[in-house]
């Protein structure tokens, strides 16, 4: 005999159970994702730090370019909380503001690297053979050449242009990528469930699509993680070239490289942009570790 | 006994000078300065030298490295002035023959003898098509008969006005008279090469295992953006009174990682200091910061050409409205001056004039500069708007992003800052591409010709645009007349022409920073050309 | 294997050229020349400097001469040094730079693995964490902030290590570069591994070892480790030339005449021989390293052919 409470229990689990085989894979992994503590404070942390980017300049009583020439190199005080640079401009909203570009080049980047890279690696692997040759031929160029006259070249065609930092940036983020996820591929090629599917006629496309995608996006979410600094200190790199964030505004990159040539003398103007860059980072980590744990599919 | 033997070698050669009247350089350390064991000076030098080859080199880090391997006619004392090189003595009489008596005992280090001839070898080897010499207008400047036919090819060298009178005499003729030619003889192009050596050798002449030279010092070792080793040369015709046995140079491009490399005691000296830590420096290391004038000043140019900077007001406002003093005193801080004038007040034999903005206060400047830029049509429903273009460099940036900080505050000007690498910059700079662009010159020799020739219609150097016939024909004067008294007043009269078009904002004049180990001795810090010798240095014990 | 090999090499071929041609040309639509400098040559002293150096003539032709020089191993004399050509240039960095990378390749390998094992194998512990953030600071430090804070401690206030400098080599003089250097890399590999590991741990043929009740320490050595080796295997390759000769930043403080000096100076310069001498040579270091990560691959996975 059942009581009325036991039914609905059971009712309930049933259902539960019902859409448990319904769901797809991706609900699956949201599902995971969003059990995850780690992932799901790290990914309130990053959208704090995106809104407060947004919004922390507009709302600071100083201006972003605003100089003081007697206030030069101060340390955090009530009135610069975070001190002042060599030309007395306040370090608070230049944090901020930074993240701005060097936020949206890291994700864009590690977004275009993800993309990119995956499709290109995992179409390299598994069709194999001669395309796979040709592939990975191609990406030995497109390492090998000469980066920065891509850069200048692109600069002196196009102008200074915030979407070439994209382009340039988006042109070398994907390259290891490409080479990890041809890796994983060839190894999923020879699994036998990848075999079946062959077999039972899928489509390359599809297989591509379907199982190799979905089984090497651990490692994709691992490694895209790691991209998001290397784009942040790359885009400093192309401001020497002319190409990044010009002056008076900044980013992350610019700020760290500025406060690496004057840590002796002003340690918080490398101290608070390397604090904002470790926090993001570690978000970006355990969200993709997160998403690694989420996306496995060996793990339902 | 060292010392006694250095003063009385200076005062016996003093005495044999014909038209010179100034003694041989050479370590003069003075009486109770206690010598160390160990003599060897590690220098910092900048970047890596492009060559060792006298007549294939421009910059400065090859300069210093080549002032200690080879010596021309003529060095200089510590505080700049022309001394007695190769050259014993000289004579002219008319500003356009000029006669060097070689002295006898100098030698290259392969025990040859430096003689006239290889002064006229070096010198035709340096107008020489063949050798592609990025400095061989160095020549046609001086006016040397045929050189600038000889660089366009339509002459052979052996026409270039240089003779061998004797082993021993060496005659240069000029088109014109210059007056300051035998100063110019002090420079990097003109110093001679060993003609035996650099025929066998060709380019490799300058490895240290085939290096022939007649200065203090030879190639010891070389390793391409690592060091260069010098040791002295035995053969050096005043050896006995080098103090140092080797000297090191090493390209060092990061200031800091320079400066931290003196801090761990690596340096003795270094090439530059980077600004940002002067003043901690100054603190913490007071006695080893050393600060000294240079031939140099920092200005930004307008493209007179484009619009805004074709309206004289637009220039005159934009330069006005540059706060120097703060530049100078608060931004740069280390003894820089405000510039008012293309030349610097450090030139020897002329002072440049504080031209009547100079002399007004800031607030005043600043409201003249208003009143300029809205008479010019600029006010606040029509801001004016340019760019400037700097190469990338902290430096610059930190001016440039100051200087935008102070017009925008001042006139409302929206300025657009841009960086770009070095040859991208030259290329725009050359083509013209620019509003507003950073640009500065040091001296080529201690006089103002080779400041105010910069601005001349046909001198395209650092892309500039200003062609004023006006202009020309003061430079074209000045280089024509015999009077000194004369030429004075012709560059006071270019100088004046400048500040009344504004072709330029001069902003301030250069000082050359060093981290010098309190226990290096003879260090030129009078010598504002940074003209330093090795062999006039020498470590004191502790 | 021979084969294998054959092909790799009869496909560098194609590549090497196609990699010549792009960088030739691609190097030409930058501004600015090799002899551009801020006081404008006369016209006939350009003229002379370029009939020297060839760049009087059409592209097109200088690019065929080059090309011919290529073939038979002769890179060309340096545009911006002078007394050297780019061979010797190329062969007195690359000894520097490869010493260093090696060493720092190495460490970074063993070490990041090793951290990122055990990370692994102590999943979402306190040492899992501990671990993986200090490599993570190894990740968000760039070199440029890390060699300052390196020297600062070792060479300007403990004076165990000098603060640049190469001279013969010696041991001194690497520590600070190769752990400047590896730090990311250390970083990397222990992410990688980190991931991969506890995927492979995760999955059924562990399961099943485990089931048979064979050790942990055994299961992890004997069967995890080689597979989980794969993605570390394939960003061996790119890391290793990177190592070499994208140090730039390590070469310019520490004051090492490596390769990635040279060819950013050379990049600086216009020094177009020079550019594409070291362009060549890691174009081949690739291919090179490409060809021995299949190889390795390979052998991680005998199940995978190309």
């Amino acid at each position: 005999m059942l009581t009325n409470k036991q039914n609905l229990d059971a009712l309930d689990k049933f259902s539960e159970n019902l859409e448990i085989e319904g769901r797809s894979l991706w609900q699956d992994a949201r599902i995971r994702f969003m059990r995850n503590k780690a992932a799901m404070v790290s990914l309130v942390i990053l959208f704090l730090i995106t809104l407060s980017v947004i919004l922390v300049p507009m709302l600071s009583e100083f201006a972003f370019d605003d100089t003081d020439w007697y206030a030069l190199h101060e340390a955090p005080s009530a009135v610069h909380l975070f001190g002042t640079d060599s030309l007395g401009r306040d370090l608070f909203v230049r944090t901020f503001i930074g993240g701005r570009i060097s936020l949206m080049v890291g994700v864009l980047g590690a977004l275009v690297a993800v993309v990119i890279g995956t499709v290109y690696g995992a179409t390299s692997g598994f069709i194999g053979g001669k395309t796979d040759r040709a592939m990975m031929r191609i990406l030995e160029i497109l390492y090998s050449i000469p980066f920065m006259f891509l850069v200048i070249v692109l600069v002196t065609f196009f102008g200074r242009n915030i979407i070439l930092i994209f382009v340039a940036i988006g042109a070398i983020a994907w390259l290891d990528m490409a080479r990890i996820v041809r890796g994983q591929t060839l190894s999923l090629r020879g699994k036998e469930f990848i075999e079946a599917a062959h077999v039972s006629g899928v489509s390359k496309w599809n297989i591509i699509r379907r199982h190799i995608i979905p089984n090497v996006l651990g490692i994709v979410a691992v490694y895209s993680t790691l991209l998001v600094p290397s784009m942040i200190l790359t885009e400093s790199f192309l401001s020497f070239l002319g190409l990044g964030v010009q002056e008076p505004m900044t980013s992350w990159g610019a700020l760290l490289q500025e406060g690496s040539q004057t840590m002796e003398v002003a340690i918080w103007q490398l101290g608070f942009p390397a604090a904002f860059m470790v926090i993001t980072l570690f978000c970006f980590n355990y969200i993709g570790d997160g998403l690694r744990d989420a996306l496995d599919p060996k793990d339902r | 006994m060292h010392f006694n033997k250095n003063l009385l070698t200076a005062a016996l050669l003093a005495g044999s000078f014909l038209g010179a009247s100034f003694s041989a350089s050479a370590a003069v350390v003075p009486e109770g300065v206690k010598l160390a064991a160990k003599q060897e000076l590690i220098r910092g030098n900048g970047t890596e030298v492009a060559s060792l080859d006298p007549q294939k080199t421009e910059g400065v880090p090859e300069s210093h490295v080549i002032r200690d391997l080879l010596e021309g006619l003529v060095n200089q004392d510590a505080n700049g002035k022309t001394i007695p090189g190769v050259a014993q003595s000289w004579e002219t009489l008319d500003n356009k023959t000029f006669t060097f008596h070689l002295r006898k005992n100098a030698k290259w280090s392969n025990g040859d003898p430096v003689t006239a001839h290889d002064f006229v070898y070096s010198f035709q080897r340096a107008v020489d098509p063949a050798t592609a010499s990025p400095y061989s207008w160095y020549l046609e400047m001086t006016t040397m008969v045929n050189a600038d036919e000889i660089i366009a090819g339509k002459k052979d060298k052996s026409t270039l006005g240089v003779k061998a009178v004797d082993d021993y005499t060496f005659e240069v003729k000029l088109d014109s008279a210059v007056p300051y030619f035998v100063m110019m003889m002090g420079h990097t192009t003109v110093k001679p090469v060993h003609k035996a050596t650099v025929e066998k050798y060709g380019d490799k002449w300058t490895k240290a295992e085939n290096f022939v030279g007649n200065g203090a010092f030879v190639v010891n070792n070389w390793v391409v953006n690592e060091r260069i080793e010098l040791v002295p040369n035995k053969q050096y015709w005043d050896n006995s009174n080098t103090v140092l046995t080797k000297v090191t140079f090493l390209p060092i491009e990061n200031q800091v990682a320079e400066m931290n490399r003196f801090l761990s005691g690596e340096l003795d000296m270094t090439y530059e200091v980077p600004n940002e830590h002067f003043r901690r420096l100054k603190k913490e290391h007071s006695d080893s910061v050393a600060i000294k004038g240079n031939l140099c000043t920092y200005y930004y140019n307008f493209n007179t050409h484009k619009p805004p900077f074709n309206d004289v007001r637009v220039r005159k406002a934009v330069s006005y409205a540059i706060d120097r003093d703060v530049v100078s005193k608060i931004l740069l801080g280390q003894g820089q001056k405000p510039a008012y004038f293309l030349t610097p007040e450090i030139i020897s034999d002329f002072t440049p004039e504080l031209p009547a903005y100079g002399k007004l206060t800031q607030k005043e400047r600043n409201s003249k500069a208003k009143a300029l830029l809205a008479e010019a049509g600029y006010n606040e429903a029509n801001p004016l708007k340019f760019s400037l273009l700097y190469n990338t460099s902290e430096n610059h940036k930190k001016l440039a992003v100051a200087i935008g900080s102070m017009w925008k505050k001042t006139l409302n000007i929206d300025v657009t800052l841009e960086n770009q690498e070095w040859k991208t910059y030259l290329e725009t700079k050359k083509l013209g591409n620019f509003e507003a662009a950073r640009a500065g010159w040091c001296g080529d020799y201690n006089e103002p010709s080779t400041f105010t020739s910069l601005m001349e219609g046909s001198n395209t150097t650092g892309g500039i645009h200003y062609k004023s016939a006006a202009y020309d024909s003061l430079i074209k004067q000045a280089i024509e007349t015999t009077s000194a008294d004369e030429r004075e007043k012709l560059y006071y009269a270019q100088e004046a022409l400048l500040t009344e078009d504004m072709p330029i904002a001069p902003i301030y004049q250069y000082v050359t920073t060093r981290l010098v180990n309190p226990h290096v001795g003879g260090y030129a810090v009078n010598n504002a050309e940074d003209k330093l010798y090795s062999k006039d240095m020498y470590i004191i014990a502790k | 294997m021979f084969k294998f090999i054959l092909k790799r090499v009869l496909e560098a071929i194609p590549t090497m050229l196609i990699l010549i041609t792009v960088s030739f040309f691609l190097m030409r639509f930058a501004p600015g020349s090799p002899f551009s400098s801020e006081r404008t040559l006369p016209p006939q002293v350009m003229e002379n400097i370029n009939a020297k150096y060839g760049l009087d003539k059409p592209v097109f032709e200088q690019y065929t001469t080059y090309l011919t020089n290529v073939i038979q191993g002769d890179l060309g004399p340096s545009f911006k040094y002078k007394d050297f050509t780019v061979n010797e240039l190329v062969s007195a960095a690359l000894p520097v730079s490869a010493k260093i990378g090696s060493v720092a390749f190495v460490f970074a390998v063993v070490f990041g693995v090793a951290v990122g094992t055990i990370a692994a194998l102590r999943q979402n512990t306190w040492l899992d964490y501990s671990v993986m953030s200090t490599a993570m600071l190894g990740i968000v430090m760039p070199s440029f902030v890390l060699a300052p804070v390196l020297i600062y401690i070792f060479s300007i206030n403990l004076g165990w290590f000098p603060a640049g400098g190469w001279l013969d080599g010696s041991i001194q003089y690497m520590v600070l570069p190769v752990l400047g250097m590896s730090m990311l890399y250390v970083a990397t590999f222990a992410r990688i591994t980190r991931g991969s590991m506890i995927e492979v741990l995760n999955s059924n043929f562990i399961r099943t070892a485990r089931s048979k009740g064979l050790s942990y320490s055994y299961i992890v050595l004997r069967h995890a480790l080689k597979p989980a080796m794969l993605p570390v295997v394939s960003y061996m390759g790119p890391a290793f030339v990177g190592i070499i000769t994208g140090s730039v930043v390590i070469e310019t403080i520490f004051g090492l005449p490596g390769i990635g000096k040279l060819f950013v100076n050379a990049a600086f310069n216009r020094d177009y021989s020079l550019v594409m001498g070291v362009t060549i040579l890691i174009g081949f270091l690739f291919i090179v390293f490409n060809a021995i990560v299949d190889i390795l691959l390979a052998y991680v996975d005998p199940k995978i052919r190309y």
